[in-house]
């Protein structure tokens, strides 16, 4: 069975009867890459919420199987822990908490109740290993460590921040919203760079776009076009050219009962 | 022997135990011109120091309740002790403390600080001061650290030349009422150019129902001396209300240096009425660290009179309001000298229909050009039930100066909570770390150990709250 198995996916905007995701069917493993592309409005950000937990919204119908495991009932928490990640399209700041605590916090949870339910937090001076190897990965500036989290940063930091998290929790299957967005182009490869290094036998990552952009630095194996809450064409990574080419209007008119 | 009960039925506060009572002196409840008589009497007082007592009672009765703040309608000043004596001696040594309260003090890690990094302690049980000590080189530096009793019978001139001096008796109700019931608190005087590089502790324990604590604290910092006061204080749980109502007042001499740090962690019981107020003579620093996590209704601005040319004032103040808490604090700040400059920093949270207030002065007379000042306030609440409110008065007299003011109300988001959980951690250690970030710019200005305490409270606060 693949990895992630989402099945017939449903979802409202919570406590509404506004309908976002109209039955999502897509399976993905480690070790490959799928791209989800669609205008905005389409459903892509709330499929990556749904994904990950967002309480703003709930799940009407279908199932997510995750290793197997039922993750619709699990806490954006346990979802995480689980393997999960996700990378926000505008991540939260953390006034008064540093990037390096922070980021020790997070690997310390995932590190915690394993199944004898004891703690296993990462020494110091390995922790600071790692962080400095992702962070020279990411270009970013070691003096960053120690700046409250995403507090004041730009938006292309932000991004940057996001996928050091990834890199230091290494998730089996990483879903990356609009990561490109605010990204200038050296950002972006640098970006993109990082996570054609993180992505391999271990990870797979599912990449939210609206452009082709990231596409060029990291290849799908897989494109899927979401429109109006549902998957409406599949194919490889040609199929993002195609609709670099032609436009979503143009696939529109295309799509056909045979879309998935 | 300790209760154990209440502490376990309410789960959250850990400090809610009480001790049996044991007393050597309870005078009977209820405020009248006996009752001060008896205290004075027992106390061994100058006659001064009784009509003192005498003409604050007075003014006490003469003032009405201050209206304009938090609601003190359910203060019964009929059914308050005001003076209960728990024990024969101030002992200099925790082995001649009763076992009971060495107990209490123990369980809430006084002696345990004073052996790791204090230059100092005392320890106020109910109205006196039941243990105190100075490291001795210290005492050999000249400095006197005592409590405020002894120091009237043992150092009368030093005392008389500044008790009263900063907050007369007639400032508000409850310093009336502080100045005529008074006892225990601090009395410190640090020598010229003396600097005590570890802090000197005072740590006040309310034990009965009831009960009423007056202590009265005095500093004298002299010039180009340095010292850091830290005080904490908590109390059992009770179903009916106690009274604790400070007078603290603090001289620094040109060039000298004041911290003082409290960490307010009443049981919800306690209305905290308390009167703090500095003077910084020229080119002096004060500076109040005032943490507020306790209590039922507390009403406290520590305050800084910049006296001296180029005096330096700072008041960092946080506030956590829980169920059934209202927190009215803040800072007043007065500019007096030219060239005076000063910082107001506050952080209020409320949570569970908590009430967080922040009031604050900031005056710059005529006198006071060339003065810098800065206030910054940010609320955050925790969930829709509580609430938060902001009162700066600031009034300026003087043309050349530069004034900043900000604040800001958050609301800790179910998203923001969302945004930490998908990095794994649990909700609780999600709004806990928020929460700690929040109020980070004064945690890290705390010695580690008491940074350390304020964060364990909070996070014991924000246990179980939802986003």
């Amino acid at each position: 069975m693949p990895d992630l198995v989402i099945r017939n996916l449903h979802a409202n905007i919570a406590d509404s009867d506004t309908e976002i995701l109209k039955g999502i069917d897509l399976e993905l493993s480690k070790g490959e890459i799928h791209a989800i592309m669609g205008p905005n409005g389409s459903g892509k950000s709330t499929l990556s919420h749904v994904l990950m937990g967002h309480p703003g919204y709930d799940v009407t119908a279908g199932e997510v199987l995750f290793e197997g495991q039922n993750l619709l009932d699990l806490g954006a928490d346990e979802r995480s822990r689980a393997g999960l990640f996700l990378s926000f399209q505008y991540p939260f700041a953390v006034p008064g908490v540093t990037v390096a605590n922070f980021i020790r916090m997070a690997v310390n949870a995932h590190r915690k109740g394993g199944p004898d339910g004891t703690d296993d937090p990462i020494r110091i001076p390995a922790y600071r290993k790692q962080l400095m190897e992702a962070m020279e990965l990411l270009e970013i500036d070691k003096s960053m460590a120690s700046r409250s989290l995403n507090d004041g940063f730009s938006g292309g930091e932000k991004k940057r921040f996001e996928i050091l998290q990834m890199a230091m929790l290494k998730p089996k299957i990483a879903i990356l919203d609009e990561t490109d967005s605010g990204l200038d182009i050296d950002a972006l490869r640098i970006v993109s760079e990082g996570i054609n290094r993180l992505i391999g036998p271990d990870m797979g990552a599912l990449i939210i776009t609206h452009y082709q952009r990231i596409l060029d630095y990291v290849t799908p194996d897989h494109v899927h076009i979401l429109m109006d809450g549902r998957i409406v064409r599949s194919g490889g990574a040609e199929l993002a050219h195609e609709l670099e080419a032609s436009g979503y209007a143009n696939i529109s008119q295309g799509v056909s009962s045979d879309g998935v | 022997m300790a209760s154990e009960t209440a502490a376990v039925d309410l789960g959250e506060y850990k400090w809610g135990f009480h001790d049996e009572e044991n007393p050597v002196i309870k005078i009977e409840r209820g405020l009248n011109e006996d009752v001060i008589r008896q205290i004075s009497a027992h106390k061994g007082e100058p006659q001064w120091m009784l009509d003192f007592r005498l003409d604050a009672y007075e003014v006490f009765l003469s003032k009405p309740m201050p209206n304009w703040g938090a609601d003190l309608s359910g203060i019964d000043f009929d059914n308050i002790f005001y003076y209960l004596k728990p024990t024969e001696h101030n002992s200099r040594s925790w082995d001649d403390v009763p076992e009971t309260i060495k107990n209490t003090f123990e369980r809430l890690g006084i002696p345990e600080a004073e052996r790791k990094f204090l230059a100092g302690v005392g320890a106020q049980y109910e109205s006196e001061v039941i243990y105190h000590s100075l490291k001795k080189e210290l005492e050999d530096l000249g400095i006197l650290f005592l409590d405020t009793g002894q120091a009237l019978l043992e150092h009368e001139d030093l005392f008389r030349e500044h008790f009263a001096s900063i907050i007369p008796s007639a400032d508000n109700k409850f310093s009336a009422l502080n100045s005529a019931v008074w006892s225990g608190g601090s009395f410190i005087y640090v020598p010229p150019g003396v600097r005590v590089e570890q802090p000197l502790q005072a740590y006040f324990r309310i034990n009965a129902e009831n009960m009423g604590q007056f202590e009265r604290t005095l500093i004298i910092v002299d010039e180009g001396a340095y010292v850091h006061y830290v005080e904490g204080c908590t109390a059992p749980t009770y179903s009916s209300d106690s009274l604790h109502s400070a007078v603290v007042e603090i001289l620094v001499k040109k060039g000298g240096r004041c911290r003082y740090t409290t960490i307010q962690n009443w049981s919800n019981n306690v209305y905290n009425l308390v009167t703090k107020r500095a003077v910084a003579e020229e080119d002096a620093t004060m500076e109040w660290v005032d943490g507020n996590l306790g209590s039922k209704v507390t009403m406290k601005y520590p305050a800084v009179i910049l006296k001296g040319e180029r005096a330096h004032g700072e008041i960092l103040s946080i506030a956590f309001a829980g169920e059934g808490q209202h927190q009215d604090a803040g800072g007043k700040v007065t500019h007096v000298a030219p060239n005076t400059t000063s910082v107001i920093t506050s952080k209020s949270i409320s949570k569970d229909g908590g009430r967080s207030s922040y009031r604050g002065l900031l005056r710059v007379n005529k006198t006071a050009e060339g003065s810098k000042s800065k206030v910054v306030c940010d609320a955050l609440i925790i969930d829709p039930q509580s609430r938060t409110d902001t009162y700066p008065y600031i009034n300026i007299m003087a043309d050349q100066v530069d004034i900043g003011h900000e604040a800001t109300v958050s609301k800790l988001g179910a998203e923001h909570i969302y945004y930490l959980m998908s990095r794994g951690l649990s909700e609780a250690e999600a709004s806990a770390l928020i929460v700690a970030g929040f109020v980070e710019p004064i945690t890290k200005e705390l010695p580690l150990e008491y940074a350390v305490e304020l964060n364990r409270l909070i996070q014991l606060q924000m246990e179980g709250s939802v986003g």
